[in-house]
């Protein structure tokens, strides 16, 4: 009867309302054919992914999900900014939904853009429990195009999510087959030198970590909207039509490196907010971000969308086509790329063994406008990266860092500007430090070295802009996301910064984002990899004041201190 | 009988510390979103053993635990069957806790119950087990028995990948008593070593990898005396064949 009372509240604080629509959705267990092997797993309404729900913005939705599953559920809509009780985080919004229940979620759509969907219970994500969400805008698209597709990314496993967990907990190294072998070694004492190769396995052994630590969970077949490689979906198109693609990453554990061979890609929206417009041969997408590229096609021929994973361990095609059964060249992978030296800095500084490498300096130039950041003073530090291209959010150094298959653009986080800033530019009221923590080798994952479980949660007063400092000491990457309200990423533009909801912290960086505390209520902050999230690099986010409480102020300037 | 009910005591005191209810409790996401309790069951060594003097023994080497991040209960379960007497040469059962004591080493605790042909002996364990730098796992107990006598094992095993799936491991276990207990074959000093090369493939993940291999195993000093008083012989080539497996 609650629900009842608040849709009464909304319809009456919405009076020119036009658009309502109400959906079912079932949560189901399904069969997921992959192409390489069948499994069981979760959808909606009967199928993995579930079905692409299209919003209108200023509508007010109301969702009906029916659980069929033997076990608790939950959806929650990521990205979108919704009250609280409807974000769908069992323990944080709400308890969940029973098996056999029915809840109905209501809220108002505010915003456009390309979303999902997915389960927060469990690993229902993992298994299957994820859908695409498209919200067309009240006004004009500040684009054109002739035809759109989502194009949604999985890593689907053969092993179930909650297998998977267990078997990285025995052994962190479970999944991964990518590591150094004595022919490598061999190979690369041919070019380096014996000596040279052994110092170089003796530093990491020393160390007791791998270089090939880049995905955790590998063995997966990379699915586009459901179909494997070999299943090949197709999305057709007629010669000179601009292709809008939503693409979606709801991979457990992965980042995916997408190109169209011969095609550029003009990103035009980066998380569901509107970007200025860049050309890119390639982009990465990082675990639950979206971007959505517009690409102009004028020959009657098919393309391939290839999308290999970050650590090269798999991959996703689809095909772009004029006719239906029409291909293109399937790409091979590239070489797996090495994690240097320079992506273990914010590890060996937490352990502090490395002193010619000083944090503070670290911090102090992220501290500064991005763009003018330049990295000739770190070159005291001999990363070993000879001629890799800079880009400010990776370390200099990094194996990480992507580059274009031909050689050309490839996307960075400091190309995305915001096409109308949604927030009035102002200074932060304060910054909480959020050190991106972990312990590899018993494959523990936390917040300032303090798991969920053990952790307080992170108190923030309505109406405060805080700014929030990442620093991986991690070697891997860690995709964040705060629910509820808007990342405002520092690229260095001012007002123009982008708003996102999920930010990429690469290894062994310093990454600042900002939020408008404009959302009351408590939330969701987590990694997005899902077995790190497990495994509690997460936190519980109190918004305390509101609209209706006496206690809110905008101004809460000179309010110092971290996590509380 | 005696020593089932010791081991229940170990186990129902393990799973008391298990259930426990951790502080900072009053957030209800941190059950719904949080992985916390784990378990496995693995082999490392399930294989059959030809000597070079025409013995063989059945050999398994396996543990299971159940338990979080802080604190895991394992059971260790260690025996060789020897086919030409029809008996139990070794039979080892530990139940110990397991809690970390630093970024790559546990500590472990607890109890061990031997039942070989022969007389049995129980052991409280004090042990530390992990990854030293450059990859090698070590694991080393104090052993003190019911009969009042110190002994100190010690098992390293290093992993060499000739490629992702083809795996070489070598492996060294010794062990020395501070003391003589005759009756089940101990002299003072260092008693044994064993040195072994396995060659091993992991055909279904990492829960089903086949291998052969050799094993080198011999006494010393009193021990050796022992055995060949008994005679039993000081000095064993195995060859080995056999299978890791972890569910």
């Amino acid at each position: 009867m609650n629900k009842c009372i608040l849709a009464v509240v909304l319809a009456g604080l919405m009076p020119f309302q036009v658009f309502a629509s109400e959906y079912d959705i079932s949560v189901d267990r399904v069969q997921i054919d992959t192409g390489d092997f069948v499994k069981e797993g979760i959808g909606y309404n009967g199928a993995s992914p579930g079905p692409v729900l299209r919003f209108r913005e200023g509508e007010e939705v109301t969702i009906n999900v029916t659980n069929n599953l033997d076990e608790m559920t939950s959806i929650h809509w990521h990205g979108l900014i919704l009250p609280f009780e409807q974000d769908g985080v069992p323990g944080i919004s709400f308890p969940g939904i029973k098996p056999g229940e029915t809840f109905t979620y209501q809220f108002p759509i505010v915003q456009a853009g390309t979303y999902w969907f997915h389960s927060h219970s469990g690993f229902q994500e993992p298994n299957g429990a994820y859908g695409a969400i498209v919200i067309e805008p009240e006004g004009r698209e500040p684009y054109r195009y002739d035809r759109e597709y989502v194009v949604q990314l999985t890593d689907k496993h053969p092993h179930s999510g909650d297998r998977i967990m267990r078997n990285l907990k025995m052994s962190a190294d479970y999944y991964n087959r990518q590591q150094q072998t004595v022919g490598d070694f061999i190979d690369e004492s041919g070019e380096k030198g014996f000596m040279a190769t052994l110092r170089d396995r003796m530093m990491w052994g020393d160390m007791r970590m791998m270089k090939m630590d880049i995905e955790d969970v590998q063995g997966f077949t990379g699915l586009i909207n459901g179909k494997g490689p070999d299943q090949n979906w197709t999305g057709l198109f007629k010669p000179g039509e601009r292709v809008r693609l939503r693409f979606i990453n709801s991979s457990a554990m992965t980042y995916f490196d997408v190109r169209i061979p011969g095609l550029e890609m003009t990103v035009v929206q980066a998380d569901g907010n509107n970007v200025q417009p860049v050309n890119v041969d390639e982009f990465r997408i990082g675990v639950a971000e979206t971007y959505d590229v517009i690409v102009h096609i004028n020959d009657e021929k098919a393309y391939t969308i290839f999308a290999e994973s970050m650590g090269r361990s798999g991959f996703a095609r689809g095909t772009l086509a004029p006719e239906e059964g029409m291909t293109a060249e399937v790409p091979d992978r590239r070489d797996a790329p090495l994690l240097t030296m320079a992506d273990m800095a914010g590890h060996v500084m937490d352990h502090g063994d490395m002193d010619g490498m000083d944090h503070g300096e670290m911090t102090d130039m992220n501290h500064g406008d991005m763009k003018g950041m330049d990295h000739s003073d770190m070159e005291g530090m001999d990363h070993g990266g000879d001629s890799l291209p800079e880009d400010p959010f990776y370390a200099n150094g990094s194996g990480l860092i992507p580059t274009a298959a031909n050689g050309g653009k490839f996307l960075s986080y400091q190309d995305l500007k915001a096409q109308k800033p949604l927030y009035e530019d102002r200074e932060p009221t304060r910054e909480i430090e959020l050190r991106l923590t972990g312990n590899m080798e018993r494959y523990e994952w936390s917040i300032n070295g303090i798991k969920y479980e053990d952790a307080d949660p992170i108190v923030l007063q309505y109406g405060e802009r805080v700014r929030f400092k990442f620093v991986n000491e991690t070697m891997m990457t860690h995709p964040m996301h705060l629910h509820g309200m808007w990342s405002i990423l520092e690229v260095g533009e001012g007002k123009w910064n982008p708003l996102k909801h999920v930010v990429s912290v690469a290894p062994a960086t310093t990454v600042y984002m900002e939020t408008e505390v404009d959302a009351p209520g408590q939330w969701a902050f987590h990694c997005h990899l899902s077995y790190h999230a497990a495994s509690g690099m997460f936190r519980k986010i109190v918004v305390e004041g509101g609209p209706d409480s006496p206690v809110a102020d905008g101004k809460q300037s000179g309010n110092q201190g971290g996590e509380s | 009988m005696n020593h089932l009910a010791v081991s229940m005591c170990g186990l129902s005191l393990a799973v008391a510390a298990l259930a426990t209810p951790a502080v900072a409790q009053e957030d209800p996401a941190k059950k719904t979103q949080t992985a916390r309790t784990f378990w496995g069951v693995s082999a490392e060594k399930f294989e059959y053993r030809y000597s070079d003097s025409d013995e063989e023994l059945a050999v398994i080497e396996g543990d299971a635990y159940y338990g979080t991040d802080e604190l895991k209960f394992r059971w260790l379960f260690e025996g060789e069957w020897e086919e030409a007497h029809n008996a139990w040469e070794t039979l080892e059962n530990q139940f110990v806790g397991q809690v970390p004591v630093d970024d790559f080493w546990d500590a472990k605790a607890g109890i061990r119950i031997d039942t070989p042909e022969g007389p049995d002996r129980v052991y409280s364990v004090l042990g530390l087990t992990g990854l030293a730098p450059y990859w090698f796992e070590v694991d080393t107990n104090l052993y003190v028995s019911d009969e009042g006598d110190a002994s100190v094992d010690f098992e390293a095993e290093y992993e060499l990948l000739i490629t992702n799936y083809w795996i070489a491991s070598a492996t060294f276990e010794s062990l020395v008593a501070f003391s003589e207990d005759q009756e089940i074959g101990v002299g003072k000093g260092l008693n044994s070593t064993e040195v072994g090369l396995r060659l091993s493939y992991d055909l279904i993940a990492r829960s089903f990898s086949p291998y052969v291999g050799m094993v080198y195993e011999r006494k010393y000093g009193d021990t050796a005396d022992l055995a060949w008083d008994s005679g039993g012989s000081t000095e064993d080539w195995f060859a080995v064949v056999g299978a890791r497996l972890s569910f």
